[in-house]
């Protein structure tokens, strides 16, 4: 496998990054080493094995359907980049 | 002049123009015991490390963050509830922490320029923990950016220097810990294992390191990177010290959703039984090609030191260890994507000046706010994850996962504790795989398999390479055995001294 300039710039808008044409050049070559790397997995064989995503295979708990945490708005906001009663600002996204 | 004259230092304590490298050389414990009899206050000891790290921090940049009106205050209220009778074993003793764990009142940054003007609105859930226990910050320590490196070169303050040689890399991604403690700038630290990053740098420093059972340690208010592996741990100078600690930080937390529903135990428990029939296991994949000769003898040193303290050695075999570089590559960055699509410039963090639309804002903000290593491991991540080919990475990452764990569990038939080396080689220099994230990958073969099985393992300082620098020896156990593995790290500690040595600064 080897991406290409045009597959690094779609992985990078879909991770909202911007890849600019100068550095395309070098996230991909090092894109294309790691994938280098990863791909020794495909020599195993896996098949009838289960994935495991928990150490101990357990399962997420349910809790109480409570109120739990205090309304601590102005505490977080106060860390924001942009904010105006108690809202966060965002430039606009409906014309 | 009359012994009670001016000059004379008050009860034990030297006075006051040397207490700075004899206060700071001792262990958490003895702090604790000096605190208890009354020969050390907390604002002396505060005082005495805080001198320190303004005297070496510049040179070795294991602090990103230092305030000493907090850390004073925060000392000053440990002596008066000393004082008012109110004192736990740990009150007052000074504890450093990754800028990983937020913490309420400094700012968290995770090594990154995305964070760098994030103040915590709150603790994390070990900042709590420590705080109840009257534990005193001494300040904030430097890692590779969100805990991604191996070589704490990926830190937006910087990189970290080995104290024991300054053109070594102190090793990732908790440099600034495991630098800050074998410095003697802290008495212990804590850190957080992703895939090595609290054992590789305590080898690579000459500390003693703990990462426990995947579980046992809330991962709530940790900064976030590979959420299926990270585990917050204690580093200091002795196993003794990481258990009491473990004491502080372990426990359930509803908080977080993985956290383990468990009884609470006592880490110092097994603290001085003998090792007469404790089966130590050596992987032979461990010990094949690419393990440099000076760490190989280092750690068959080791071996045998523990064979006179009763140890019996049997070969295990891990067949799948290599396996653990393609997979941990796969699901690390897979986890950190997500993650890490939070930093969005909306609620926190970096926002970038000059943007069109609300797209190009969010990229213009992370392209700005990332490094290198970060944007790679997304995009990497991203990739994986991206329609159509969930099932060739992520899907099957996870599937070799439950292979390495499966080998650990064979090899755990055979014997109570597997013992190796943390990585192939002493610490390497900065700038000597910077420009490879291949290589730099690559050095994490020892570390990474325990992550992805979520088992406890340690790294305890077993001697030097012909180079002088640090090599410790991993101690890695079945799932909750951490209480076993201490006690083979302390009673390899009353009969050796690696863990004592301290670099000249």
């Amino acid at each position: 496998m080897s991406l290409t300039h045009e597959d690094v710039a779609r992985i990078a808008r879909l991770a909202r990054i911007e890849v600019s044409g100068a550095e395309i050049e070098a996230v991909s070559a090092d894109l294309n080493r790691i994938f280098g790397l990863i791909e020794k997995m495909n020599a195993v064989d896996t098949d009838g094995i289960e994935p495991m995503a928990h150490p101990q295979d357990v399962s997420l708990r349910l809790r109480d359907d409570e109120v739990t945490a205090a309304d601590r708005r102005d505490a977080f906001q106060a860390v924001a980049p942009q904010v105006e009663a108690g809202l966060y600002l965002v430039p606009k996204v409906i014309e | 002049m009359s012994a009670r004259g001016s000059d004379v230092a008050p009860r034990s304590l030297t006075p006051r123009s040397d207490t700075i490298m004899n206060s700071t050389n001792h262990t958490l414990t003895s702090l604790a015991s000096l605190l208890a009899a009354g020969e050390a206050s907390a604002v002396e000891l505060a005082t005495d490390y805080l001198a320190r790290i303004a005297a070496l921090n510049p040179s070795l940049n294991a602090y990103v963050s230092v305030d000493a009106a907090k850390t004073l205050a925060e000392a000053a209220a440990a002596d008066a509830a000393r004082a008012a009778g109110a004192a736990g074993f740990l009150t007052g003793v000074p504890l450093a922490y990754k800028d990983i764990f937020c913490q309420q009142g400094w700012k968290t940054s995770c090594g990154s320029k995305m964070l760098d003007n994030f103040v915590a609105p709150y603790d994390a859930h070990v900042v709590e923990k420590c705080r109840a226990a009257g534990l005193v910050s001494l300040g904030r320590t430097n890692m590779d950016e969100f805990a991604m490196g191996s070589s704490n070169e990926n830190s937006f303050y910087g990189a970290v220097k080995n104290p024991w040689d300054l053109a070594a890399i102190p090793g990732g991604s908790s440099g600034g810990s495991a630098a800050a403690v074998a410095a003697r700038l802290a008495p212990a630290a804590l850190g957080t294992d992703t895939g090595g990053s609290i054992r590789q740098p305590a080898s690579h420093c000459g500390i003693t390191g703990i990462k426990p059972t995947y579980g046992v340690v809330s991962r709530f208010g940790m900064v976030a990177y590979a959420s299926s592996l990270d585990q917050g741990g204690p580093m200091a100078q002795t196993a003794e010290d990481c258990a009491q600690l473990m004491n502080v930080i372990a426990g359930f937390d509803e908080r977080d959703s993985t956290s383990l529903e468990r009884a609470a135990e006592d880490y110092t428990r097994e603290l001085g039984q003998p090792l007469g029939g404790l089966k130590v296991g050596l992987p032979r994949e461990y010990f094949a090609d690419g393990l440099s000769g000076d760490v190989a003898s280092v750690i068959e040193n080791a071996v045998n030191e523990l064979k006179k303290l009763g140890a019996e050695v049997v070969e295990v075999s891990l067949p799948n260890t290599e396996l653990s570089i393609p997979a941990y590559y796969v699901i690390a960055p897979a986890e950190a994507s997500s993650n890490l699509s939070r930093y969005d410039g909306v609620r926190y963090g970096h926002r970038a000046a000059e943007y069109g639309d609300l797209t190009e804002m969010y990229e213009k903000t992370r392209a700005e706010g990332f490094g290198s290593e970060v944007k790679r491991r997304i995009l990497v991540g991203t990739y994986v994850l991206s329609h159509g080919y969930y099932d060739a990475y992520y899907l099957k990452a996870q599937k070799i996962r439950r292979l390495i764990a499966g080998d650990f569990q064979r090899a755990f038939g055979d014997c109570d504790v597997i013992l190796g080396p943390v990585a192939p080689t002493a610490a390497f220099n900065l700038g000597e795989k910077s420009g490879d994230p291949v290589q730099m990958y690559l050095s994490d073969v020892y570390t990474l398999s325990v992550n992805l099985a979520g088992l406890p393992a340690m790294s305890v300082p077993a001697g030097f390479a012909a180079n002088g620098r640090p090599v410790g020896l991993q101690i890695i156990g079945n799932y909750f055995s951490e209480a076993k593995m201490l006690n083979v790290a302390h009673q390899f500690q009353l009969a050796t001294d690696w863990h004592t040595r301290a670099p000249a600064l």
